[in-house]
Order: structure tokens, then sequence, then C-alpha cells
């Protein structure tokens, strides 16, 4: 039978892998080998030209700002959403006061209707968000819903043109990454802590601990690993941002390359300025060493002694 | 549950990075590369010349349309798609899209392009790049071609001035077919201007009083898409040439050596400097999309906006009934200013590219007369409240009030008819580079000295970089 168990085996994964290899691997090799060309993408002839693509990278002064935007959204959009999610989750589920005649552990009152509250932006496409936060947006302090909110409340002073200031254009994106993402990761933390045994949770109580005890010593660590792979998942968003800025930033990027991005750099060089597709070959490369980068850092980080329950 | 990573964790995890990571990565290789084949133009299918069929359209070839959907939609070449259909005993295939580029790149690369594109939009193809690779049809052919309306008439005699030099790309084929016309200016409310007694200004110094003016009633001067800086470029760039002569804004599109730190600029930067100094601009305004700023507008927030004369259509929406949409001229420093004022910035727009190795060359230029003849240039100028390029088209049509006097505008202007061509030239440098500067210059962060330097820097290193095609004006 052991024999046949190989068979079977190489049976079921030769199809998934073979399409893997045709459809992703094959098309990065291909990328790779269209960065050392000067394609254009208009035609079918293209001359190697070695590592040209990367030295001019490496001397691009907007490659090196949009990949520190892409370090700023790796660092704080992964950080703002998964705190928010754990949060949220945690009212959800744990964080209600005791009821009589309830189960030990409940959520906040209402729990169940926030839930599908917080999973509507994940049914919206980003295009949807993205053109929806441009009209919040809206400088106009009659027509931007955010600056009218403002404005009705008597805080007129804090009225903003959001997209359009360099200083804090690149936060209001990076906020609307969060408002989409939110939504998910309630639900997955609710899924993890939903399978955390309710009787820890009645120790705990016990012995007398409050909501943040209990959240910091019995949640956190047992969703540990939820956390992890929401991480590295939430990062490759943030690595990504392209949908969200493109749509959104204005002057693709601006104002004054403050919200560029490397992929819309890489979009920008590939299909505007003069089809160089040799070059934005050569962006998606570096685009893909830093993504490798931040996973494998991501897990080493999170290597640790496993907790049975 | 676990936290420590075992080894298949970690291989589990490791795929499903790589499932999202390597696609990122390999995108454009796998939409880019995926044709190949050879360079040759396949043979014309090309059918007998008669007095009907000029350019020869073979009956029943494939003819493949790929139309830009924006300001102007595109049920007005599904008209003249209904007319070659007919004629020619097939069906057009007709996408209609705002994408263009991305979706047509691949095909240009695998040699497999349609026949004729809309090439507008934000998202266009590089028409330069295009023009340079050899990749588009010379539509000379069709220039020779009779007109369906009067036989004895080429299409190149009924065009207006201008168009076909619009479509040139620094030699005299003519790659572009710009199909509408553009008149460009600043654009503003005849109700609002007589309301409140004011006049269009024509210098710089009546336009600041006219700021003031406006104020005291609450009402900004200027609005502007931020999010489109190079809209101001409309005016800016037209300006310069008002004051400095044709000369002086053509040095500019050629990219010549010193040919921004002129009088003419200076005194242009300068006045939008003091604009912003004065706080004109309506606030907020560079954070807006440009519906966004022609609502403000149409609203009475702002009294002038730079803007095309597309602008009646694609503001409709918002704009009262009653608003007397109107064009003003270009605002220049005064007598002193090498053209009068009455000069306007006008261009043909709405660039519709044949390609040359398409499968029916012959055809997309046939659908381009059809386009020109009298039933589908009416067509066009009704439903979309725009000026087409042929002489006198708009004869005998009722125009809308924003149409009545951009017409008005061209025909006072005379032979005073600007056209900058860096936005066709140098995309880039004129929408990013030199749009950041100006956004910067618009909200007070930085000088006209430092607008300046700035394009004149922006516009040096555009020269010396090799992977940017230049053109000059012939």
């Amino acid at each position: 039978m052991r024999h046949g168990k190989y068979r079977f085996i190489i049976g079921f994964l030769a199809i998934p892998v073979a399409l893997y290899a045709v459809l992703v691997i094959s098309p990065f090799v291909q990328d790779f080998q269209i960065s050392l060309t000067d394609w254009s993408g208009l035609t079918p002839e293209k001359h190697y030209i070695g590592l040209d693509n990367y030295q001019k990278i490496i001397h691009n002064n907007l490659f090196w700002k949009a990949l520190w935007h892409n370090v700023l959204m790796l660092l704080i959009v992964p950080i703002v959403t998964l705190a928010l999610g754990l949060f949220f989750a945690f009212m959800l589920n744990v964080g209600g006061r005791r009821r009589k005649g309830s189960a030990s552990v409940v959520g906040v009152r209402g729990a169940g209707f926030y839930k599908i509250v917080y999973f509507f932006p994940q049914v919206l496409s980003v295009t949807v968000i993205a053109v929806l936060w441009e009209q919040i947006y809206n400088p106009d302090p009659d027509n931007g819903l955010l600056n009218s909110l403002l404005g009705d409340v008597g805080l007129t002073s804090l009225q903003q043109s959001w997209l359009g200031d360099p200083n804090i254009a690149l936060a209001c994106i990076m906020a609307v990454m969060v408002w989409a993402n939110v939504g998910f990761y309630v639900v997955l933390f609710s899924a993890g802590m939903a399978s955390i045994p309710g009787e820890i949770y009645e120790a705990a109580l016990l012995d007398g601990a409050n909501r943040y005890v209990t959240f910091f010593r019995v949640t956190l660590p047992l969703l540990r690993d939820t956390v992890a792979t929401g991480w590295v998942y939430m990062g490759i968003i943030a690595m990504d941002g392209f949908a969200f800025v493109q749509l959104m930033s204005v002057n693709n990027g601006g104002p004054s390359e403050t919200t560029d991005v490397v992929p819309l750099l890489l979009y920008k060089t590939a299909f505007r300025d003069n089809s160089q597709y040799g070059m934005a070959a050569a962006m998606g490369v570096a685009m893909l060493i830093v993504t490798l980068l931040f996973a494998v850092l991501t897990l080493r980080l999170n290597r640790r002694e496993r907790i049975e329950f | 549950m676990g936290s420590e990573i075992n080894r298949r964790d970690a291989i589990k995890r490791a795929v499903a990075i790589g499932v999202v990571a390597v696609p990122s990565a390999s995108l454009l290789s796998a939409c880019a590369s995926s044709g190949g084949g050879s360079d040759k133009p396949k043979a014309d299918p090309t059918g007998a010349k008669t007095a009907n069929n000029p350019l020869g359209v073979k009956k029943g070839t494939p003819l493949e349309a790929f139309i830009f959907k924006g300001g102007f939609g595109d049920s007005y070449v599904k008209a003249a798609e209904t007319v070659y259909n007919s004629e020619y005993g097939i069906k057009v295939k007709h996408t209609g899209t705002q994408g263009l580029g991305p979706k047509l790149q691949p095909r240009f690369a695998s040699n497999t392009p349609p026949d004729i594109m809309d090439n507008s939009g934000a998202d266009n193809l590089d028409t330069a790049a295009l023009a340079k690779e050899s990749k588009l049809q010379d539509l000379t052919p069709l220039l020779d071609a009779p007109t369906i309306d009067d036989p004895s008439k080429k299409v190149r005699d009924v065009l207006i001035a201008g168009t076909v030099e619009q479509g040139q790309f620094g030699t005299q084929a003519m790659y572009a077919f710009n199909y509408a016309f553009t008149v460009y200016g600043g654009w503003y409310s005849n109700k609002l201007f007589q309301d409140k007694g004011w006049e269009y200004p024509q210098t710089f110094d009546q336009a600041l009083a006219l700021g003031a003016k406006a104020k005291k009633e609450n009402i900004s001067l200027f609005t502007y898409p931020g999010k489109y800086p190079y809209y101001v470029h409309f005016d800016l760039l037209a300006q310069i040439g008002k004051i400095g002569g044709k000369d002086v804004l053509n040095a500019i599109d050629d990219l010549e050596d010193g040919a921004w730190q002129v009088d003419a600029v200076k005194q242009v930067i300068g006045y939008y400097e003091e604009v912003a100094a004065k706080k004109y601009f309506m606030p907020g305004s560079e954070g807006m999309t440009h519906i966004q700023m022609q609502t403000a507008w149409t609203k009475g927030k702002a009294a002038i906006v730079a803007d095309g004369s597309w602008v009646e259509n694609e503001a409709a929406p918002t704009m009262p009934k009653d608003f007397d949409l109107a064009v003003g001229a270009l605002v220049g420093s005064g007598t002193s200013d090498k053209l009068p004022f009455g000069t306007v910035y006008a261009a043909a727009g709405e660039p519709y590219i044949v390609a040359a190795n398409g499968k029916n060359p012959v055809g997309g230029m046939e659908l381009l007369r059809i386009m020109i003849s009298k039933k589908q240039t009416d067509n066009f100028t009704n439903t979309t409240k725009s000026l087409t390029c042929i002489t006198g088209a708009s004869e005998g049509l009722t125009l809308t009030p924003g149409l009545a006097s951009a017409s008005k505008a061209l025909t006072a202007a005379g032979p005073n008819v600007l056209n900058s061509r860096l936005q066709d030239w140098y995309v880039k440098l004129n929408q990013e580079t030199l749009g950041n500067l100006t956004l910067q210059l618009l909200t007070g962060k930085i000088d006209a000295k430092k607008w300046i330097e700035g394009a004149q820097k922006a516009a040096d290193a555009t020269k010396a970089d090799s992977s940017v095609p230049k053109f000059k004006h012939v």
C-alpha cells in the first residue's frame, strides 16, 4: 500500500502544482527576464541590457520615496488594523458584563449586529470603497461628508483638504485601508476566540481577573497563531496599497508624491511614462524581495513554544 | 491551535505568501508577454476602390473598435458604426471603456491590436511611443480621400486649421485624428456675472480686482481640481504664449535650454503666486476631483474655472438651467502682450488612432470618414454639446449657451489661436512633474521663482532622458 499511497498523493498534487508553476512561478521568472531588457511592451522586440534597469532604480529618488511609503504602511496599517480587530473581537465575544442567568463569558449587547456591521466593508470592492471615501474626504464644507460633519458640530477649525494636504494625505489613505480590512479580522479573531475553552475564562474570572487582564493574559497568548497569520496577510495588503492610492490620491500619488507607493510607480512606469516595461519589471522584482523579506522576518519572530489546550 | 510553527505550517504559509506575493510582482509579465509573433504588417484585405468606397474597404472584413467612454460617451461612434455595418455587410465589434492603455498594451505587444481606437482619457495608450515604434497607421490616405457629403472636397480640406498638426509627432505623417475640437479658457456663469455687475477680466490686474470684489461676496475667483492639477495648465501655458508669442510656447514644447526662464513665464507664474497669496483660489480645491470642482463652481462658490469645452456636457448634471455658461478669452498682462485680448487656446482633441498591424486598417479609416459626414458631426454636436474638427460643422444647429460662446470666441480669435503640445508630447512632464509644482504654487507652498527653477530642471531632465521620445515643431 505504501507505494500506492505516494502515487495517490502525486496524482492529486500534480495538477495544482502544475497550475501553480504555469500561472504563478513562470510569470515571475518571465518578470525577472523582462527586467533585464529595454522592452517597451509595445513591440515583440526586446534587447538585453543587463542590470541597467536595476541601476536606474537605485538612483531614482522617486522609487525610494515610494518604497518608504510602503514601509510606513507596512509598519502602521497592520498594527492598527490588527489591534482594532482584536479589540472589537474581544468586546464582541468576551468583553460583556456578566448578566444573571447567562453564560459566564459573553460579548457586549448587540454583538451579533455589530459583527455584521463590521463586516460590511469586506463585501464592497476596493474601488467602491475608494470612491466612497473620495466623496467623504471632499474638502467642500457643504458637500464633503467629513468636513460638513465637523462644521455641524462646530469644529470648523478641524476642516481639512484631506487628500490635498501633503502632511496628512498618506494618513488619510491608510485610515481607509484600516477601515476596509478591520471587519475581516474581527470575524477571524472571533472565530479564534470561540475556540478558546470557556473554562479558562471562568477560571480567570474566579481568580478575580478583570477584562484587561483576561485580554492580555488569556486571549492574546492563545490567539497568537491567528494573529501571526493575520499579520502576514495584512502586511502583504499594506505592501500593495495600489488601488487605494491610485483611486484616491491627488495627481496620482500626490500631492507632490507624498502618497506614491511602489506598485503605483510600477504601474505608471509600465503603462504611462513612455511604456518602460523593463524598468517596471525590475520594480516588480524589488517588490517581491521586500515582500519575501517581510514574510520571512515575521515567521522567524513568531517562533515560540506552542501552548497546548 | 498551536503557537509553535512546525515545518508543515511554515511550508503552508510560505506557499500562501507566494500565492499572494508572486503574482503582484509578475502581474506585468503575465499580461504582457502572452503573445509574440512577427512584426510584419499583415496583408491588407483591400477591396476595389470605387467612388463610394474610395479607400477600398473589402466587404465583410471584420472591424474592431475600442472607444474611450468619457465625457462624450461612445454612442456617437455607435451611430457611425451602424452606417458602416449596412455599407460593408458586417457588424463592427465595439468596446466602450475608460482604460485603454492597460487593456490594449498586451495586444499591441502581440501584434493583435483592434483596428480603430479613441485613445483618450487618463489611462490612454502612449500615442507618442506607439507612433515612434511605427505601430500606427499613417492617416494620409484618409486626408486625401473625398468626403461623403461633397466628393469634390478632400477630407483635409474640411478640417479646422491645426487638426492635422495636432496628429503629427515630429514628422509629416499624421498618426492621430483628433475628432473633437476643444476651446479652452476661463468658464463662468454669465448669469452670476450679470447679477453681480461683473465683467470678465482682460488683464491680470483686472482679474485681481475682480478677485477682491468676489471675496467680499464670499465667492472665490478661481477653483481647480487638485486631483488633476494640470487643468490649470490649460490657461497657464497659453497665457505664456499670449504674453511672449507663439515662439516662446514652441520653445517650451521643444524643450529648448532656458525656455522657462523668459520674462513671459515670470509674469504668468508671478500672477498665479499673487492669486494664491491673496487667497482667491477656493479653499480645499487642492483635494478635489474635477467633478467635485465643477460642482462647487456650478453652485456659485467660485467664479471661474480653467477648463475645456467638454465642461458643458460633463457638468450638466449639477448646472442650473439658467447658468448661462460662457467662456472668456485668455487673461494677460495687458497691451504689451504679443497677442491681443481675444486670443484663445483651442486644439483638436479626442485622438482616434488606427493600428498599422490591425486586421483592417482601411476599415478603420473608413469609419473615420463616415464619422466626419455632416449627419454624424451634427449628431455628435447635438448629443455632446461639443464642436468637431470639421469647419462649419455647427452651422444650422441650435447651439447650447456654452457651445455658442466657445464658437463665438473661436471666430473672434481669428488667427490668434494657441496650442501647447506639452500635454501630448511629454505627458509625465506636464501632468506629474509640472502638475506637482503647480499644486504647490497654488497652495502657497512654493513661490514663482521656485516653480520656474523646478520647471526648467524638469524640462532639462526630460531632455536628457534617453527613454523619452523627443518631438519638435515642424
